[in-house]
């Protein structure tokens, strides 16, 4: 396990850094929330970071990838995270290139990575079916003509999708996202990030992998999703830490006062402390390690705690201002929230965690 | 085979015919070593084990050979550790002078001075203990008021230390005093290496909450000290103290990386114990939400340990990480005893005799004594104020 970065993955952040800063702003976010865009995403953008190579990082080179690698995918996001761009880098990138390459026939994997790599294809996980992560908890059947019923929630890009990879009976199925009885309705987001209620009626899918692929792949997007949530808390920790130095109160600085700056610095080593775990995740991934799976819940758990620390205190340091709109600070708070619900929260990773340490 | 895995081959050989068996089970405090003329040994094992590896000068890994050290490499030293570690070898000795006067020592003390000193630490002939804190001097060590007055060819010294860990069982002491009274405070402090064989230092052994005794406070009453004793520069001892602390603060930090990590009873066994299984699983989801929340942030911990060798083998300046270290370590090893005790229930309420085991004793004893961890070598609230200072770059 590299607890470090190797030089092509310190090269990959930093060109992930400068492209989400100068591309993708926070001001983006706002615009796709403000314009009501049909979206939720900017599809220009999302072709760019095609041709930057990272919608090819988990496809093997003979459809169009590099195989990069977790690792590689986690820097993109993490730079993602930091400017919370909304892109499918998790439900395409991700997971519907770790699926289609790992469960895929090789007619599958012949149709739908070459336009996935492309940036010209999305696709989604249709998961949930409660009020909260249940990977096992699946009451959506498929009949014997591998025809889907049922409903799934809280679908990331569900409604953007082309393609649905959905869990039923225990394994997992491919739908066309325009097929007939599949309805999808677009929900609104705290976090202004897509997301829809997908129900199926006797919708036709084809067949994709088992449930431990799925488990495979989730274990894949708890870790690079703790690799975004890491770079927005790094982001809202250190524009607070700024405004500490910047605002004055009673004539000083605010960041003189020792009630705020102990806060700042507990902020410090917990961020330090999940890079750790996030870093030990994405490597052991990339390793098929023996222990990635605890390394994975590990790294969710710590990035939900910080991400929730670093956003609340980021709103409270700043004060009135950070309850407007107007500021971004409140932006990074709104992730928080859905990010940390996202493939387990931190009561699920640690009940997973000590159930994978044998108590 | 490659130099380091000859000498990882060589060293395991070594250890495993040099170690006596007694050495290679679990401590009980009360026979750590510490070293020192008064030093008592339970078992011969203790004194073998001692001199044996202070002769390969491994009590003091990466000193230079010329003082009877070992002269390892950072990694042969990694290298030497891993391999006791893996053999569940005790720290044959333990002291002030190796954790920080040494290190202080080579980078400040005169030629003379080590050659007095040094290789009477790594033999564990001599035993040193620390006087810094002052009843009125905490956290706001540079207030401190011991005075030393320079006479001729000696200091005259009266004061009053506190927290000095061991006095009683010491024989020197490293001492912060004050050599001038005029001048802003930082700029008036000397370090001074002090025999303790002198009438006028008398040590006074501190009853804590633990009921033991491991600190003292240490009177000064017209001690007279050669001037050659002083270390560095007169007033110029600020510097010096502060980088001591960092050695301080290093060592504190490595809690929890223990040598003797393969003896440990972890928080869930404990729990398990005493709370029962279901189907594996600790009976209580409650507490074993808490261990897992306890266990998950020690892992991360651990791993972050890791990085910032990673980080230091490659060759890459210094991060901002070491600055956590301390603060980090100490709030988790509360955290652990904490567990520990959750997890036992009444059966980790027990102080003496009958009803428990040597363990559920040891544990409430060593609970109240790691209250004192974010405490001793500057406080957890310390360690925030200078995280804070040199990486956030926060105002004074």
């Amino acid at each position: 396990m590299a607890l470090i970065l190797n030089e092509e993955a310190r090269m990959v952040r930093d060109t992930a850094l400068e492209f989400f800063r100068e591309r993708s702003p926070i001001v983006a976010l706002r615009k796709l929330r403000d314009d009501n865009d049909p979206d939720g995403f900017d599809r220009a953008l999302w072709r760019q970071m095609a041709e930057l190579g990272w919608t090819g990082f988990l496809v093997g080179e003979d459809h169009g990838g590099s195989a990069f690698g977790v690792t590689g995918l986690g820097q993109v996001m993490e730079a993602a995270g930091r400017t919370l761009a909304a892109t499918p880098l998790l439900s395409t990138a991700l997971i519907g290139a770790s699926l289609l390459e790992l469960a895929g026939t090789p007619d599958q994997k012949d149709e739908h990575l070459p336009p996935l790599v492309a940036g010209e294809r999305i696709f989604a996980l249709a998961l949930e079916e409660t009020a909260r992560h249940a990977p096992t908890k699946t009451t959506t059947v498929a009949d014997s003509a591998n025809r889907i019923t049922g409903t799934k929630r809280f679908v990331l890009d569900g409604h953007i999708a082309d393609y649905l990879i959905v869990t039923a009976n225990d394994s997992l199925f491919l739908v066309d996202a325009n097929a007939p009885g599949v309805t999808r309705t677009r929900t609104i987001m705290v976090d202004s990030r897509n997301a829809a209620i997908v129900h199926f009626d006797n919708a036709q899918a084809e067949p994709l992998g088992t449930r431990d692929h799925l488990e495979t792949v989730l274990d894949r997007a708890r870790a690079c999703l703790a690799s975004e949530m890491l770079g927005s808390a790094s982001e809202a920790f250190e524009r607070t830490v700024q405004y500490l130095k910047d605002r004055k109160q009673f004539g000083v600085q605010i960041g003189t006062f020792q009630a705020l700056k102990h806060r700042a610095a507990h902020m410090f080593c917990e961020i330090e402390v999940t890079r750790s775990a996030v870093t030990a995740a994405l490597s052991a991934l990339d390793e098929n390690a023996n222990d990635a799976a605890e390394l994975c819940s590990l790294a969710k758990a710590k990035a939900n705690d910080t991400i929730f620390l670093c956003g609340n205190e980021g709103v409270q340091m700043h004060g009135g201002i950070g309850m407007t709109d107007e500021h971004e600070i409140g932006f990074f708070l709104k992730r928080a929230r859905v990010a940390q619900a996202t493939f387990g929260d931190a009561a699920f990773h640690r009940d997973r965690y000590a159930a994978l340490m044998g108590y | 085979m490659t130099d380091a895995a000859t000498f990882r081959a060589q060293t395991r050989a070594w250890l495993e015919e040099n170690c006596p068996p007694a050495m290679r089970t679990r401590m009980p405090e009360e026979e750590q070593v510490a070293g020192g003329k008064r030093a008592e040994y339970v078992r011969p094992e203790q004194k073998i084990w001692l001199d044996r590896m202070a002769a390969k000068g491994w009590t003091a890994p990466t000193w230079p050979k010329k003082y009877g050290g070992g002269g390892l490499t950072a990694e042969e030293a990694l290298i030497l550790d891993e391999e006791m570690q893996d053999l569940g070898c005790r720290t044959p000795l333990r002291s002030m002078g190796l954790s920080m006067l040494g290190p202080t020592l080579l980078e400040y003390g005169t030629e003379e001075q080590r050659q007095t000193h040094l290789p009477k630490i790594i033999s564990g002939e001599i035993r040193w203990c620390q006087g810094y804190s002052e009843p009125g001097s905490g956290s706001d060590l540079a207030s401190l008021s011991t005075r030393a007055v320079l006479q001729g060819e000696h200091f005259l010294v009266n004061g009053h230390k506190i927290w000095t860990s061991n006095a009683h069982l010491s024989d020197w002491i490293f001492c912060l005093v004050r050599t001038d009274p005029t001048v802003k405070k930082h700029d008036g402090i000397s370090f001074l290496l002090i025999d303790m064989d002198d009438p006028g230092v008398r040590p006074r052994p501190i009853k804590l909450i633990s009921g033991k005794s491991v600190f003292c406070e240490t009177f000064f009453e017209n001690v007279q000290v050669p001037a050659s004793h002083l270390v560095g520069q007169l007033n110029k001892g600020w510097t010096i103290a502060k980088r001591l602390l960092e050695h301080e603060r290093k060592g504190i930090g490595g809690i929890g990386a223990r040598q003797q990590a393969k003896f440990e009873l972890p928080p869930e066994s404990v729990a398990k114990m005493h709370v029962g299984e279901i189907d594996g699983r600790i009976a209580d989801p409650v507490i074993r939400d808490h261990i897992a929340a306890y266990s998950i942030d020690a892992h991360a911990f651990q791993l972050t340990r890791r990085r910032a060798a990673e980080e230091a083998e490659s060759g890459a300046p210094p991060g901002p990480l070491s600055a956590m270290f301390k603060y980090y370590a100490t709030e988790l090893n509360k955290r652990r005893y904490e567990m520990l005790l959750e997890g036992e229930g009444f059966q980790g309420l027990g102080w003496e005799g009958d009803g428990f085991s040597e363990d559920e004793l040891r544990f409430t004893r060593e609970w109240l004594r790691s209250k004192a961890n974010s405490i001793e070598g500057g406080t957890s609230e310390i360690q925030l104020n200078i995280i804070a200072k040199r990486v956030l770059g926060l105002p004074d």
